[in-house]
């Protein structure tokens, strides 16, 4: 609708600051109604338009109906209520107005939110008469949800109390109370009767009693969205464009801001990469293109390295990542007719990404328009409660304490969109909790033995990769995989980047590693483009056992070995592996007798996880051949006779003849070489 | 951010959804200042080249600059150019009034188009401020088959996440620029300098402020010479943007008529 201008400025709109503002509130209490007198009252109109008006109005047999000017569709005519949201333009004296018009009716709440959804702030219009209905409250309540937290109070059809101060403040007391107990801050109360034009822009003699702002000035005092520029750097991918020889990663920052040169991480995976250049279109002078880009915009960048990059990943600094989970704990408003209730299966959107997940626990349900909560773990159509979700893949977020913008989602029920949630929690225990209770792979003794058979039987008849691959498709929740950068671990890494495998790859420094050993880390991160997480002794346990033994201490006595290989080495693979349903390793069945009772994929009960070695069966001189054909680095100590490679106070090179593993604790009894990380418990 | 900034960088995030989301799409192109102002947008958002087709539904009937605008500019652009003709006036529902069944032509001729393309998305130049019921538009807005538009069940769209699953036979309308205004438009084919077609410029004290078929498409009195001009006089004037469309007028709801039976 064209309503361009207001006649008590000359100035071009651009120099005013621009503000959304929804209008809510019960249906009948007169949301259109107010608006077309605002428009009528500002001189925003078009030409001719009040005479429309009329004549709908007469066509009807109705009183004239400002109403009519929002509600443009016949079906809303006729019945006299606003089905869906619209949305009309107007000016004030330092505001350039977007009012959104949302239906006040329970029905079209999916539309209320449509609308007030794209808000910076909000007025919520009551009937004088009728007081704080259902509508209300429920849309007060949404508005928080939906982050907006400037709302002013409108109490309209104030003719039909006789302007009584008294009913006004009672009212405004009861609303005040409600919102502040919400969290949201109330702009202003202003009387009107929109009908008659009271309050609306002038402050009648009807209620001169009211010392605060008219309904418009109410306009002037509420601001923009803040800008989220100041927050972490978020960039959810749409995609990646290769129309020319550029590899083209694009999407809208949603928070923050990246220059050329930063480095990037890319969520979930932890692929890290620099940004090389920043695209654009028209090709700007060399003078004029963009080393830096902020949040809002919509952005091309190109990596230095070629990484695995998709729709759904959230790129963000290195230095500042989003939080990674397979659980979030969420406040969620629902808006399908069939409740949420735990074990519904949805595709939860945050950013660009989506993600099959299950709701776990449904709990603090509410219906938003009564007065009391509800027992109940089912959220019916237009309630609110909190709820747990188990995702079927990682999740890069944050909380929405955190972020607004990362830290709320919607989710889809058959491909339509059925309610929307703000993150409380990334990493409640609670949510891991139930997810590995939901997903457990191993549930009873019986049960993992007859799983682990069938698995075995059928994963001896793939080749490598695709017993990695099988098993991330077999078994949900996290998959750990150990390196410790030795050839074997090398090969996997290799096969688990080229399948682009949701598997998180980690190493235990020991703090006594090989210099070599460090050399070949850096290296294979640059060689795959991501990040190996190290993991690492508790320095109490370390400080304690180094006080104890002495540094060099292992060499005394086996005891004092698997001491310090427990404190360097276990502790910290049971904290890497928590929650784990899977565990890939490097181990071959011709490394040593003992490694011949392992297998290709055995239960840890120890550690409630399936554990598999997808090299089990391959020989050494296999290994190294995958290494060398596919160009994978690997450990400069292999050539100078050092075949499995551990700690270097603990490893030597071994001697013409000697098996693989006679250079580990070459000291110690040969039957009993193993740190404890393969021994069943 | 300034405002056209902020306009462009939500049109470049919906093109860029639609591609991503949907198997086949086309845009829309009227040769009128949104669509081309859509046009440049699409080529912001893919680095110069627009990955689908331009379609334009030819009613025959538009002004000669018009074609020779289409024809200048498909080439210049590297456009994929479809160019779908309408039925005759025979084949539309009597029923409507005289201007809007002449421009009902077009939603016959976008069906056509439809089915023989097979689209399911196609991407279209409305403005919540053009028209009342505009207003009222998702920016992935579900049309079940034969194009009709349920306004009365509507899914919800929020925080950018929009609904981009039509069911079989069904197709999404995408509207990357609902959001902007008629100024805006202006203010954005300035700043980009976008070319228009002159019909739009005033010649003897009278201009086109929308364009249409040349037989129910009328010119307003003004004197804008140049775009600045008619910055300013939009500024000013409290006439609506479409009133020279024939169509928009005959009936209180003839508009509606139109668009829920397809028409954009």
């Amino acid at each position: 609708m064209n309503v361009l201008v207001s006649p008590h400025n000359k100035l071009l709109a651009t120099e005013y600051p621009q503000v959304r503002v929804v209008i809510v509130g019960h249906v009948d209490h007169g949301k259109s109604t107010f608006i077309g007198r605002l428009l009528h009252e500002t001189g925003s109109l078009p030409e001719g338009k009040v005479e429309t008006l009329k004549a709908i109005s007469a066509r009807r047999g109705m009183p004239f109906e400002w109403s009519f000017l929002l509600d443009a569709l016949q079906s809303e005519r006729d019945q006299g209520i606003t089905i869906d949201t619209s949305q009309i333009r107007f000016r004030t004296a330092s505001r350039e107005v977007t009012l959104i018009d949302a239906p006040g009716h329970a029905e079209f709440l999916r539309n209320m939110i449509t609308g007030a959804s794209q808000a910076d702030a909000a007025i919520l219009i009551i009937d004088a008469s009728e007081g704080v209905r259902e509508q209300t409250r429920r849309h007060g309540y949404l508005l928080h949800l939906l982050g907006i937290r400037q709302v002013a109070i409108v109490v309209n059809k104030m003719d039909r109390v006789d302007f009584s101060e008294t009913r006004f403040r009672e009212i405004a007391e009861e609303i005040r109370a409600y919102l502040i107990g919400l969290g949201v801050n109330l702009v202003a109360s202003v009387p009107i009767s929109a009908r008659n034009g009271d309050g609306v822009a002038i402050r009648t003699p009807a209620i001169d009693w009211h010392q605060g702002p008219t309904a418009l000035g109410v306009f002037d005092q509420l601001l923009p969205a803040t800008s989220t520029q100041d927050l972490a750097f978020r960039l959810p991918v749409q995609a990646v464009y290769k129309f020319d020889d550029r590899r083209i990663i694009v999407g809208r920052i949603e928070s923050g801001r990246v220059s050329v040169g930063d480095e990037i991480v890319v969520m979930p995976g932890a692929k890290f990469a620099r940004v090389k250049s920043i695209e654009t279109w028209p090709v700007p002078h060399e003078s004029h293109s963009s080393r830096s880009v902020v949040a809002g915009r919509s952005v091309g960048i190109t990596l230095d390295r070629e990484i695995f990059v998709e729709r759904g990943n959230l790129l963000a600094l290195s230095s500042t990542p989003p939080a990674v989970s397979n659980g979030v704990r969420a406040r969620v408003f629902w808006l399908h007719q069939a409740a949420l209730v735990t074990g519904t299966a949805v595709v939860l959107r945050s950013g660009t990404a989506e993600i099959r997940s299950e709701i776990t626990t449904v709990d603090k349900v509410i219906d938003p328009g009564a007065l009391q909560p509800s027992a109940t773990n089912t959220i019916s159509q237009n309630h609110v409660g909190e709820i747990e979700i188990a995702l079927k893949a990682p999740l890069a977020a944050d909380s929405y304490a955190v972020n607004p913008s990362t830290g709320r989602f919607a989710i889809e029920v058959d491909g339509r969109i059925a309610g929307g949630g703000l993150i409380l929690d990334m990493q409640t225990q609670r949510a891991q909790r139930s997810l590995s209770r939901s997903t457990h792979y191993l549930r009873t003794a019986d049960d993992a033995a007859k799983r682990i058979e069938a698995l075995a039987h059928h994963l001896v008849q793939l080749s490598a990769p695709d017993r990695i691959s099988f098993l991330r498709q077999e078994i949900e929740g996290r998959i750990v995989f150990t390196t410790s950068f030795g050839i074997e671990d090398q090969a996997i890494l290799h096969m688990i980047n080229e399948a682009d495998l949701d598997i998180e790859v980690v190493t235990l420094d020991t703090g006594r590693l090989f210099a070599e050993t460090y050399d070949l880390w850096a290296e294979t991160e640059r060689h795959f483009g991501r990040r190996i997480r190290g993991v690492y002794p508790n320095n109490v346990d370390l400080e304690n056992l180094v006080d104890r033994q002495g540094i060099n201490g292992f060499y005394a006595d086996p005891e004092a070995r698997i001491a310090c290989c427990f404190v360097r080495k276990v502790e910290p693979l049971n904290r890497a592996l928590a929650g784990a349903a899977a565990w890939v390793v490097g181990l071959r069945a011709d490394q040593s007798a003992h490694r011949q009772d392992m297998g290709l994929v055995t239960a840890d009960p120890g550690r409630n996880l399936v554990k598999l070695s997808p090299l089990f069966d391959w020989s050494r001189q296999q290994v190294a051949e995958f290494t060398s054909n596919n160009g994978v680095p690997v450990n400069s100590l292999h050539a100078k006779g050092f075949t499995s490679i551990g700690c270097a106070p603990c490893t030597r090179a071994l001697r013409p003849g000697e098996p693989e593993r006679a250079g580990r604790w070459w000291w110690e009894d040969e039957m009993k070489r193993e740190c404890g990380l393969h021994n069943n418990r | 951010m300034e405002r056209l900034d902020e306009l462009e960088a939500q049109s470049i995030f919906i093109f860029r959804e639609a591609f991503a989301r949907l198997k086949k799409i086309a845009l829309l192109w009227s040769l009128g200042k949104d669509s081309n102002v859509m046009i440049w947008l699409a080529r912001k958002a893919f680095f110069g080249r627009v990955p689908f087709p331009v379609m334009h539904v030819d009613t025959g009937k538009k002004f000669p600059e018009m074609y020779a605008f289409r024809e200048r500019y498909a080439k210049d652009w590297a456009l994929d150019l479809l160019v779908e003709q309408c039925p005759p006036i025979e084949a539309v529902d009597r029923t409507l009034p005289p201007a809007a069944r002449s421009a009902a032509r077009k939603t016959e001729g976008l069906k056509l188009a439809l089915a023989k393309h097979g689209f399911d998305g196609l991407i279209t130049g409305i403005r919540r401020d053009e028209e009342p019921t505009r207003a009222k538009e998702r920016v992935f807005s579900p049309r079940a088959a034969e194009g009709v538009w349920d306004v009365r069940d509507q899914p919800p769209e929020f925080w950018n996440h929009f609904n981009a699953s039509p069911p079989p036979g069904a197709h999404l309308r995408i509207h990357p620029i609902l959001h902007w205004t008629e100024a805006d438009i202006w203010a954005y084919t300035r700043r980009e300098n976008i070319p228009i077609i002159s019909l739009y410029l005033s010649r003897n004290g009278r201009r086109y402020r929308s364009l249409g078929d040349a037989d129910i498409t009328f010119p307003v009195a003004s004197n804008a010479r140049t775009i600045d001009e008619i910055i300013a006089e939009l500024h000013a004037t409290k006439i609506p943007e479409r009133s020279g469309r024939a169509m928009d007028h005959e009936s209180e709801d003839a508009f509606e008529r139109l668009r829920t039976a397809g028409y954009l």
